[in-house]
C-alpha cells in the first residue's frame, strides 16, 4: 500500500506532513482538498514529518488534508504527438484545459492517447537492444519519431517479437523484450522519465564543433555558438533580450525547437503562440509551429511549477535527440528558476548564501547546463541539444549570483548592454565584454577553415580589433576634442562605427534584415573587412564623419534588400562609387 | 473554494501570541488564507502550525488584548461584484466610503486564478494618450501592463489622470495605495469634472489608514477588473498608485514574520508577488484589461529592487524626467519603453511610424553626445550645433508631457523637424518611406531657421520664457 499522511502545517505553498509509511526525497504526493488534488513534491524529510512544496494555491487548504504518495518522482510522459503543444510546466496541455482561467488541480494527458500512428518497425525478431535503442518510427509532423526501448531500461535485451507496419495508439504495445533471465517486458510508444536525472540512452558525448546558425549576426560571425553548445544571454530589462530569443527561436538551423517560458510574461509567450503558426520555418519551408514546443509557466502561474518548467523543457529535449534529431532549447529566464529555489529555500529557513539565493545554486544549475550537448547515438547517428538561457541579473548588476554561477559553465557569454540599449542599437550584445569559448577549440577551428572561408578566425578577431581601437579613439577625442587628435582616431572611431552600425545591428522588426543566413553573413563581412582594411583620404576631421555616414547609409539599404536582388545591386554599386571618391590606393 | 462558512461560528477567545502584526491561536479546521476578525479588525491566516494558526491583523495589533473575540469566517478575502460598483469609492476590503449603500453583487474570492495563457488573445488595439513621448515613442496598447517610472516630486498622478480619461476606456478602476488626502481629492475632482463618475471604481487606502491594508488593493481592482472585462466584455483601464508604497507594506509584513530580506530589504518573492498583480493584464476575445501603474523612484535609481523586479515584469516602462532645457517634465525617450508597440506600430498607425520614431531617437541621442561635448568646453561642430537645436524643439513640441495631439500630427511634426535641421543622409530611413514623406519644403524650412538665427536675442529671450 502506498505510503499516505495528513497535513499539518501550512506557510504560503510549503506544506508540512506526518506521514505513516516510508517516503523518499523528490517523491511526488497528492493532496486531497474537497474534489481537487494537488500535486507536491517532498522536499525535505525530518522523522516522521516530511515537507513538500505544492506546485499550486494552497488557499483553503486545512490540517488534516490527507496526502498519498506516488513512489515516483517528477516525471514526465514521452511520446508521438508532443509537438506543436503548448505546456505548463509540469506537462499538461494548455490547450485541452477547459474555461479562461486556469483551475486549480486540473489534469491533462499530455499528448493524445486514442490518435493512432502509422508504425515501421526498424528493429527485428532476436536483435540485441539495449535502453534508448530504436524499435521503430512514426511520423510525427516532419520528425520521424522513433519508438524505443524505455529508457529506464536496464542492461541488454533481446526482441521477442515487434507488431507489424500498421497503425497503433500510443497505448498499444509494439513490441515485447526478453532479458537473459526470462524476464519479459512490452513496450508501448510512450514512456516516463524523471525530469531531474540527466537522460542516459547514449554511446557517448564527443566535443561539439558544428557552428549553428541562428541567423543572428552579432552571434554566428562573431561569437559562434555549436550545435550541442551552451550559451546565455544575461542583460537588463529592456535590452532586449526576449526579442533576440524569438528572432533565434524562429531562423535558427535546427530540426526542433524547444521554447520554455519560466517565470516570464504571459503576453510574450502568446506572440509565439500567435506568430509561429503563421511564420514559414526557413529550412523546411513548412510552419514554424510545428517544429516547436512550448513550456509556459508564465510569472503568474506558481512558483514551484517554475522550477519545474526547465525541467520539463530539458528532459523533452533529450528524449528528442535520442532520436538523432537536432533542438535548439530557449529558457527564458533562467533567473526566474534560481529565484523559485530562493522563495522555497527561505520558506524552509535554510541558512542563505549570496543575495538570499541557496547555497547550492551553482551546483544546480552546472549540472542543468551539463545536460545539453552533443552525443553519438548507439546505432552511430548524432543529435544534440543546444541550450541558450537567459539571465535577468538584479539591477543589471553582473556580479550576482546566478550570472556568476552560470558564467561558469555556459561556453558562449552574451553580454547584453544597457548602454547599446539605450543608444537603440540592437541587438544590444556587448561584442567587447562578450564571449564565445568555442572559437578556441581546435574542433571549430579546423571546421570553419575547411568548411567555411580559410582564416576566418583571424578576419573576426581583426574585426574585433577594429571595435576595440575605434572605442579606444572615441575616448581620446572626447577627452581632447576633435580637432585636437590626429584625423587618423576619427577615421578609426567611424571604422568601428562602420562595423556597428553595417554588421552588428539588425532589425529584428524588418522582414529581410533580422535574419541573416551564414553565406550572406561572410559576404557583408567582405564588404565591411575592405573598407576597414582600406585608407582614405581626409583633410579635415569632419569630412570624415559626414563621409562614413554615407558609406554606412549605403550598407545599411543594402542589409535592407533582398540578397542580389536588383536593388541590392544597385546600392553595392553605390557603395563603390563612394569609396572610390575617397580610396587611397 | 467551495467550503461553506459554518452555520454556526466558533468565537475563540484565548490568543496565545502577539506581535506588531500578527495574533496565533490554538483553533481547529482552519483553511490557509481564511479571513477572520479580531476584536472586530480583520485579519487573514498566513501560517498553520498543527493547531496554532497565525493571523496577520491589517490595521496591526495595537491595543488586542489575549482575551478578544476572534471569529474565523471560513473564506477568504472577497468582494461583491456587479454593476453596483460603477461610481463607488471603496476602502481597501471593498467597503463603501462614498456614503453610498453596501455593496449587492456576487460575493467573489480576491487573487483568484491566472488566465490559462493559451486563452489570450493577442493585445493589438492602440490606447491613444495626445501625449507624443507616449504615443509616438511607446505607444501603448489594450492588455498591457506599463508602470509610470517618476521621483516622488513628478507630476504622475496628473499625467495618469491625463492618460485615463483620453484612453476611451468603457472602465476605469483606480486603486489608490498609501495615497494623500490631496491626490485621492484630485483624483475624485477630476473624475467629477470629466462627468465621468459612472464609469469609475476606486479603492482607495490613504496614508492615514493602516499600510498593510494596502495590500489587499491591488487584488480588490484587479477582482473587479475582471469581472467588467470578462462577465461585461469591457476595455477595462487599471491605474495603480503607487505600487512603491505597496511593496513597502510587503516588505513590513515579511519582516514581522521573520523571513530572510534579500535585496534592498524586501522579501525574496518579490518578483513572484508582483507578477501575480500586473499578469492580471490581459486582452480577452472580447473585453480587456490593461494596467498603468506608478512606481516612485528614490533619486531616479532603477536598479533598487523595486523598480527592478517590475521592470522585469511589465511590458516596458515609461520613465518621466525633468528636462532643464525647456525646463518642463518629459517623457524620457532612452529610458521609456513600450514592448507591445510592435504590435500596433505601421499596423495600427501610418507606415512611417516606426522609422520616425527611431531616427527622432537616434538624433536626440547625438544631441546627447554633442552636450556632453559642450559641457566639457570643446568646440562644436555644425552637425553638433544643429542637433543641439533639434533636441530643444524635439523636446519641446514631442516630448513634454502638456503635448496633446493627434498621431498624425506628431509624425508630421517629426519631419518638419527633420528636415527643419538635418539632410536626408543624416536622417538615414529607408528610401522609399524618406521619398513619401520627406517635406516638400525643406529647404524653405530651412531657411526659417536661418531667419531666426539672424536674430539670436529673440530666440534666447523665448527660451527664457519658457523657463
Amino acid at each position: 500500500m502506498p505510503t499516505q499522511g495528513h497535513v499539518i502545517g501550512i506557510v504560503s505553498n510549503l506544506i508540512t506532513i506526518a506521514v505513516d509509511g516510508p517516503v523518499s526525497q523528490n517523491e511526488i504526493c497528492y493532496i486531497s482538498l474537497d474534489d481537487v488534488k494537488l500535486k507536491a513534491e517532498v522536499i525535505k524529510i525530518n522523522g516522521k514529518n516530511v515537507f513538500a512544496q505544492v506546485f499550486e494555491s494552497t488557499r483553503g487548504l486545512t490540517v488534516g488534508c490527507l496526502v498519498e504518495f506516488t513512489d515516483h518522482l517528477l516525471e514526465v510522459e514521452l511520446g508521438p504527438g508532443m509537438l506543436s503543444r503548448n505546456y505548463d510546466g509540469l506537462q499538461n496541455d494548455l490547450d485541452a484545459m477547459t474555461g479562461v482561467f486556469l483551475k486549480r488541480g486540473e489534469m491533462t494527458n499530455p499528448f493524445s492517447y486514442e490518435k493512432k500512428w502509422d508504425f515501421t518497425a526498424l528493429a527485428k525478431k532476436a536483435d540485441k537492444v539495449q535502453a534508448g535503442d530504436w524499435l521503430g518510427e512514426v511520423p510525427e509532423n516532419f520528425i520521424k519519431h522513433k519508438i524505443m526501448v524505455p529508457l529506464k531500461l536496464e542492461g541488454i535485451w533481446q526482441v521477442d517479437s515487434i507488431v507489424a507496419k500498421g497503425s497503433y495508439t500510443v497505448k498499444e504495445p509494439v513490441a515485447v523484450l526478453k532479458n537473459a533471465n526470462g524476464q519479459s517486458i512490452k513496450v508501448m510508444m510512450t514512456q516516463y522519465w524523471p525530469v531531474k536525472v540527466p537522460m542516459r540512452g547514449y554511446a557517448n558525448k564527443p566535443i561539439a564543433y558544428k557552428p549553428l546558425q541562428t541567423g543572428v549576426r552579432l552571434i554566428d560571425t562573431i561569437n559562434p555558438i555549436v550545435e550541442g553548445g551552451t550559451g546565455f544571454i544575461p542583460g537588463p530589462f529592456g535590452c532586449g533580450k526576449t526579442v533576440l530569443q524569438h528572432i533565434i527561436a524562429a531562423n535558427a538551423q535546427v530540426d526542433m525547437v524547444i521554447i520554455c517560458a519560466c517565470g516570464e510574461r504571459a503576453n510574450e509567450v502568446v506572440e509565439i503562440f500567435k506568430e509561429f503558426p503563421e511564420l514559414d520555418d526557413p529550412n523546411t519551408g513548412r510552419k514554424l509551429i510545428e517544429r516547436t514546443i512550448i513550456i509556459c509557466n508564465t510569472s503568474n502561474m506558481p512558483v514551484a511549477a517554475r522550477e519545474a518548467s526547465v525541467y520539463t523543457a530539458m528532459t523533452i529535449a533529450e528524449y528528442y535527440r535520442q532520436m538523432g534529431v537536432k533542438i535548439l532549447l530557449l529558457a527564458d529566464s533562467t533567473s526566474r528558476w534560481a529565484q523559485a529555489l530562493r522563495e522555497m529555500s527561505n520558506r524552509m529557513e535554510e541558512l542563505p548564501g549570496p543575495d538570499a539565493f541557496p547555497m547550492d545554486l551553482t551546483a544546480i544549475i552546472a549540472n542543468f547546463y551539463a545536460r545539453a550537448g552533443l552525443v553519438e547515438l548507439n546505432n552511430g547517428q548524432t543529435g544534440s541539444v543546444t541550450f541558450l538561457g537567459t539571465v535577468s541579473p538584479a539591477g543589471g548588476n553582473m556580479k550576482e549570483p546566478v550570472t556568476e554561477s552560470t558564467k561558469k559553465v555556459a561556453r558562449c557569454f552574451y553580454a547584453l548592454s544597457q548602454q547599446r540599449a539605450d543608444s537603440k542599437r540592437y541587438p544590444s550584445i556587448d561584442t567587447i565584454d562578450s564571449y564565445s569559448k568555442y572559437l578556441e577549440y581546435k574542433e571549430v577551428q579546423e571546421y570553419l577553415e575547411e568548411n567555411f572561408e580559410p582564416h576566418w578566425i583571424e578576419k573576426i578577431a581583426y574585426i574585433k580589433d577594429i571595435l576595440l581601437r575605434g572605442k579606444e579613439a572615441y575616448d581620446q577625442i572626447n577627452i581632447l576634442g576633435d580637432d585636437s587628435v590626429p584625423i587618423e582616431y576619427h577615421e578609426r572611431y567611424w571604422k568601428s562605427e562602420l562595423v556597428d552600425f553595417g554588421f552588428l545591428q539588425q532589425d529584428a522588426f524588418d522582414p529581410v534584415d533580422k535574419a541573416t543566413p551564414l553565406e550572406r553573413q561572410r559576404y557583408m563581412m567582405d564588404i565591411i573587412y575592405n573598407i576597414c582594411k582600406a585608407d582614405f583620404k581626409f583633410d579635415i576631421f569632419y569630412e570624415v564623419t559626414a563621409y562614413f555616414k554615407k558609406v554606412i547609409n549605403i550598407i545599411r539599404q543594402l542589409n535592407f534588400s533582398e540578397f542580389q536582388n536588383e536593388a541590392f545591386k544597385k546600392f553595392e554599386d553605390e557603395l563603390q562609387s563612394v569609396l572610390m571618391e575617397r580610396k587611397v590606393e | 473554494m467551495s467550503r461553506q462558512p459554518p452555520a454556526f461560528k466558533t468565537v475563540y477567545t484565548k490568543i496565545e501570541q502577539i506581535t506588531k502584526a500578527t495574533c496565533s491561536l490554538k483553533a481547529q479546521g482552519i483553511a490557509n488564507e481564511e479571513m477572520a476578525t479580531i476584536d472586530g479588525r480583520p485579519a487573514q491566516v498566513v501560517k498553520i502550525q498543527g493547531d496554532l494558526v497565525t493571523l496577520q491583523v491589517f490595521s496591526g495589533t495595537q491595543g488586542i488584548g489575549t482575551d478578544v473575540d476572534v471569529i474565523f469566517l471560513g473564506e477568504p478575502p472577497t468582494l461583491r461584484v456587479g454593476p453596483d460598483l460603477s461610481g463607488r469609492f471603496l476602502n481597501a476590503y471593498g467597503q463603501p466610503i462614498d456614503d453610498g449603500p453596501d455593496l449587492e453583487g456576487i460575493k467573489t474570492a480576491i487573487g483568484g486564478p491566472s488566465v490559462n495563457p493559451v486563452r489570450r488573445a493577442q493585445p493589438s488595439e492602440l490606447i491613444s494618450t495626445g501625449i507624443a513621448g507616449i504615443d509616438l515613442n511607446n505607444t501603448l496598447v489594450t492588455g498591457q501592463k506599463i508602470p509610470f517610472f517618476a521621483d516622488p516630486d513628478q507630476p504622475y498622478n496628473q499625467v495618469m489622470a491625463n492618460v485615463a480619461l483620453r484612453a476611451q476606456a468603457d472602465r476605469i478602476i483606480l486603486g489608490g495605495m498609501g495615497l494623500s488626502n490631496d491626490d485621492y481629492l484630485y483624483y475624485r475632482r477630476v473624475f467629477e469634472d470629466a462627468g465621468v463618475l459612472e464609469k469609475i471604481t476606486c479603492f482607495i487606502n490613504t496614508n492615514d489608514d493602516p499600510p498593510v491594508e494596502r495590500l489587499l488593493v491591488p487584488d480588490m481592482v484587479l477582482a473587479a477588473a475582471e469581472y467588467f472585462a470578462v462577465e461585461k466584455k469591457e476595455k477595462v483601464l487599471v491605474l495603480l498608485t503607487d505600487m512603491t508604497l505597496f511593496c513597502d507594506a510587503l516588505s513590513i509584513v515579511s519582516n514581522r514574520m521573520d523571513q530572510i530580506p534579500s535585496k534592498d530589504s524586501m522579501p525574496g518573492s518579490l518578483y513572484s508577488d508582483l507578477a501575480k498583480i500586473y499578469e492580471k493584464a490581459a486582452q480577452f476575445q472580447e473585453g480587456s484589461i490593461t494596467i498603468i501603474a506608478v512606481t516612485t523612484l528614490s533619486g531616479g535609481d532603477i536598479t533598487h529592487a523595486i523598480p527592478d523586479n517590475t521592470g522585469y515584469i511589465t511590458e516596458g516602462q515609461l520613465f518621466l524626467r525633468r528636462n532643464t532645457d525647456i525646463s518642463k517634465v518629459i517623457v524620457d525617450p532612452f529610458r521609456s519603453l513600450s514592448r507591445l508597440k510592435q504590435l500596433v506600430i505601421g499596423k495600427r498607425t501610418r507606415e512611417d511610424h516606426s522609422h520616425v520614431m527611431n531616427a527622432g531617437v537616434r538624433l536626440y541621442s547625438d544631441a546627447a553626445n554633442s552636450k556632453t561635448k559642450k559641457e566639457n568646453g570643446f568646440d562644436l561642430t555644425d552637425y553638433d550645433e544643429r542637433t543641439l537645436k533639434f533636441a530643444y524643439d524635439y523636446a519641446l513640441e514631442l516630448l513634454a508631457i502638456d503635448i496633446n495631439i493627434d498621431m498624425e500630427k506628431m509624425l508630421d511634426k517629426a519631419w518638419e523637424l527633420f528636415a527643419k535641421y538635418f539632410e536626408r543622409d543624416e536622417v538615414a530611413i529607408k528610401e522609399e518611406i524618406m521619398s513619401k514623406y520627406w517635406p516638400k519644403d525643406a529647404e524653405g524650412l530651412k531657411q526659417k531657421t536661418k531667419d531666426e538665427e539672424q536674430k539670436p536675442e529673440d530666440g534666447k529671450a523665448k527660451a527664457e520664457d519658457g523657463s
